[in-house]
């Protein structure tokens, strides 16, 4: 079974996601932020990590660039969940490090298309 | 798959209220010299995720709203926009906007107040835009069959990144029929050959009826990085279709407004969630827990080695008798640690103050520093949820009625901003929350008038000045001269006398003229237990709940007064105190129907004194309140029950119901 790592500061949209991943049949671990996030990832290896980009503690993009210098997060699908008013840290986010990126607001199928896009 | 996301929308509106709190403490908070980035992160992170779980869950009227407010936000947080007053204001009548604006969505109703346009015509005249609900660009659809010539050049990091083109040409495949090719490269000499990087290019060929948008996607995430070129053979014209001139159909045009409409669709909520109240607790309380119910199986366990034997010896009869200490031990603890579960710390009563205080005190012109004091101290949900109100309105009156305007405080020779304390502190199994102002303080006199034009008390009665102070928490009095907009709405100070009273509580005032009052509440830390004095009357057992009491005394027979045939009066000290015989009220046997046979027992009843005639007391204890309500019926007198040790019930009395039973005016109270 696959396993997604979901961060997210809002306990609905982790919820959302955690919900719509595991009924696909994906092993999934949520996290409240990027520092938890990254204990999380040190602790056991992931095949994909979702994460929102603007959260207390540490944002997005900083665990993305975190995660990408773990030798096993070298090729890691990691993907950013940005709205469209922030375009500019798709810009960001892909220099640290990001493979991709889903905009809020996304459906459930939404999800899981691009979840499926690049864990097939 | 189907998933119903209403399941979800609970959560949302419970994160979202907590972030327009900590929205609004940040916004009252902020220095708008100088604002602080972290602040105003705070700021428009709640505004953000509001946004995006809005727009998730489909509550586009929320979603478009704070759409608005993240805009400022983002422009002041990025510094191309500088923080103003006005800024803070129309953020702040955001906030309660859209709390009404959550609350309707909550309970499936439309939301229209006209506040809602008024605000979102302020919010673009700042961002000097006209606000129009975002539009996805239509997508023109193009059904006819290409055939496209891609070439791809893929970025050398692209594997770094997680990208793998592979799983791009899988997306292409499902577009349409697809053909790769892998065009010969320069790959780089051994010696300067990166094993993670990617040289490579192909040449893809795809036939689809996809517009070319679709195509795209599949490269979304890597067209920075990538060369790609796209080539279009259409099959039945040359020319080949570009995004922005691709031929709309018919069918295109009727299906787009479809679209367009369907955010608009009232959302559905579940109602089965709705309104349940629920308590966040941290997993160290929920830990704490398990840990003593692993305590409690140990000791059950041990407890049961010693049943399971045959016979009594002295040594079992020892570790029973450890046994059973430690029962009551772990008990107690897991008792303590169940109600920790209920407990949050009072700054989530107090955190709508410093809100309440500046609108209140820039409508009345008045200038106040509001100080908190103990925002930690926990105290049990409900309570929290029922002190909320009587201490809105004291604070109101403290502001309306207390604190002077700036020039009659300089004449008074006091500093201009007045200061309105808030503190919260425990002591002994009790909460008390103090609110401080340093105020002009009650003027007797003209209590004293206006209880006296108002027949509360008669025209020679003389009254100590404490006694007057008591008459403000008399049904149908007001001291303002003119019933202002704030206190004075008709609910008086004797509402919250009565609220604190429906808690188990007590208030007490001290006022001095023109050095301020002080309210003094005092709760107990939880409803669900309460501290008793057990007493006997006749057969019966009964609760008194400790806080109320005074004292108990045996009065000699020289110290009773008989008023009338059933009101006798005794004096302590320097008062006269009425008598209630519980044993008449309740309409049962007792062994002391004379005062001079029982006890009697001084207790607070609406914070004037009682004495109730009783004939022993038993132990103090603390009590596990039943509802009789839920389980019988309300009974005049009794605010619930409880199961003593040997499993007999005892009923609890409720003293300002009790005193109402019997009939007792107890305004007896004169000074010598």
């Amino acid at each position: 079974m696959k396993k997604i790592l979901a961060v997210d500061d809002s306990a609905s949209m982790r919820q959302m996601v955690g919900f719509t991943l595991k009924t696909a049949g994906f092993e999934v671990t949520e996290a409240c932020n990027g520092d938890e996030a990254l204990t999380q990832a040190k602790s056991q290896d992931y095949d994909l990590v979702i994460s929102d980009v603007n959260m207390p503690v540490m944002d997005g993009i900083t665990l993305i660039r975190n995660l990408r210098t773990l030798p096993n997060y070298k090729f890691t699908p990691l993907l950013m969940l940005t709205t469209e008013s922030g375009s500019d840290k798709k810009q960001e986010g892909r220099s640290a490090g990001a493979t991709g990126w889903i905009v809020k607001p996304f459906n459930p199928d939404q999800l899981l298309a691009t979840v499926n896009k690049v864990l097939r | 798959m189907e998933i119903d996301l209403s399941q979800f929308s609970q959560v949302f509106f419970e994160e979202s209220l907590e972030g327009l709190e900590s929205m609004e403490s940040e916004l009252l908070k902020l220095d708008i010299a100088a604002p602080d980035p972290e602040a105003i992160n705070t700021i428009f992170r709640a505004a953000h995720s509001i946004k995006g779980g809005s727009a998730t869950f489909s509550f586009t009227q929320v979603a478009n709203y704070t759409h608005l407010l993240e805009t400022l936000l983002d422009e002041i947080r990025d510094g191309r926009r500088e923080m103003t007053s006005h800024h803070q204001d129309i953020l702040l009548l955001s906030v309660d906007l859209l709390r009404n604006m959550l609350d309707a969505v909550m309970h499936q109703q439309t939301f229209d107040d006209p506040m809602l346009s008024e605000l979102e015509q302020k919010f673009a005249a700042e961002l000097n835009q006209v606000h129009s609900p975002e539009q996805t660009p239509n997508e023109p659809e193009t059904p006819e069959l290409t055939t496209w010539q891609i070439t791809f050049k893929a970025g050398t990091d692209i594997l770094r990144y997680g990208n793998d083109p592979l799983l791009m040409f899988n997306e292409l495949n499902l577009c349409g029929e697809l053909g790769v090719e892998l065009l010969p490269q320069e790959i780089p000499d051994f010696t300067q050959y990166d094993p993670e990087a990617c040289y490579l290019t192909w040449s893809l060929t795809l036939t689809t009826d996809q517009p070319l948008s679709r195509l795209k996607e599949a490269f979304e995430w890597v067209e920075d990085e990538c060369e790609i070129d796209y080539q279009a053979h259409t099959q039945e014209s040359a020319t080949p279709p570009t995004e922005a001139e691709a031929p709309s159909e018919p069918v295109s045009q009727t299906d787009t407004p479809n679209k367009a409409a369907s955010p608009v669709k009232p959302s559905v909520v579940s109602n089965k969630n709705q309104d349940a109240g629920s308590i966040r607790v941290s997993i160290e309380k929920i830990d704490l827990l398990i840990n003593m119910v692993g305590e409690l199986v140990i000791t059950q366990a041990m407890l049961g080695q010693i049943g399971q034997q045959e016979e009594m010896t002295p040594e079992s009869f020892i570790t029973m008798k450890q046994g059973l200490e430690q029962l009551a031990s772990h008990t107690r603890d897991l008792q303590e640690s169940v109600m920790q579960i209920r407990m949050l710390p009072i700054s989530f009563a107090f955190n709508r103050f410093p809100r309440l205080v500046r609108d209140i005190g820039q409508q009345l012109g008045k200038q106040v520093e509001l100080i908190l004091k103990g925002e930690d101290t926990e105290l049990d949900k409900t309570v929290m949820e029922k002190i909320v109100d009587p201490m809105v309105h004291l604070v109101r009156n403290s502001l309306d009625h207390g604190l002077e305007t700036p020039e009659v405080r300089r004449q008074k020779g006091k500093p201009e901003t007045g200061t309105l304390t808030l503190n919260a502190f425990h002591q002994g199994g009790n909460i008390i929350i103090e609110i401080i102002d340093d105020g002009a303080g009650l003027n007797t006199q003209k209590i004293l008038d206006k209880a006296r034009a108002k027949g509360l008390i008669g025209s020679d009665e003389e009254l100590s000045e404490e006694a007057i102070h008591q008459l403000i928490f008399k049904p149908g009095f007001s001291t303002a001269e003119t019933v202002s907009d704030l206190s004075g709405r008709g609910v008086g100070m004797d509402v919250v006398l009565r609220n604190i009273h429906e808690l188990n509580g007590t208030i007490e005032l001290k006022s001095t003229q023109d050095k301020g009052s002080r309210f003094t509440i005092r709760l107990p830390l939880t409803l669900a237990i309460l501290d008793g004095q057990l007493v006997r009357i006749g057969r019966h057992t009964y609760v008194v709940p400790l806080v109320a009491i005074h004292e108990s005394l045996e009065v000699p027979t020289a110290h009773i007064n008989r008023l009338s045939e059933e009101h006798e009066v005794v004096r302590l000290r320097d008062e006269y105190l009425p008598v209630l015989k519980v044993y008449e009220a309740f309409n049962h046997e007792a062994d002391a129907k004379q005062i001079k046979d029982g006890l009697v027992m001084v207790v607070d009843a609406n914070n004037d004194k009682v004495g109730l005639l009783v004939d022993e007391l038993l132990s103090q204890q603390q009590v596990v309140i039943k509802s009789l309500e839920d389980n019988y019926s309300k009974v005049p007198g009794i605010s619930g029950a409880t199961i003593l040790g040997d499993g007999t019930v005892a009923l609890i009395i409720d003293i300002a119901g009790l005193v109402g039973l019997a009939g007792i005016n107890s305004t007896q109270e004169h000074a010598a």
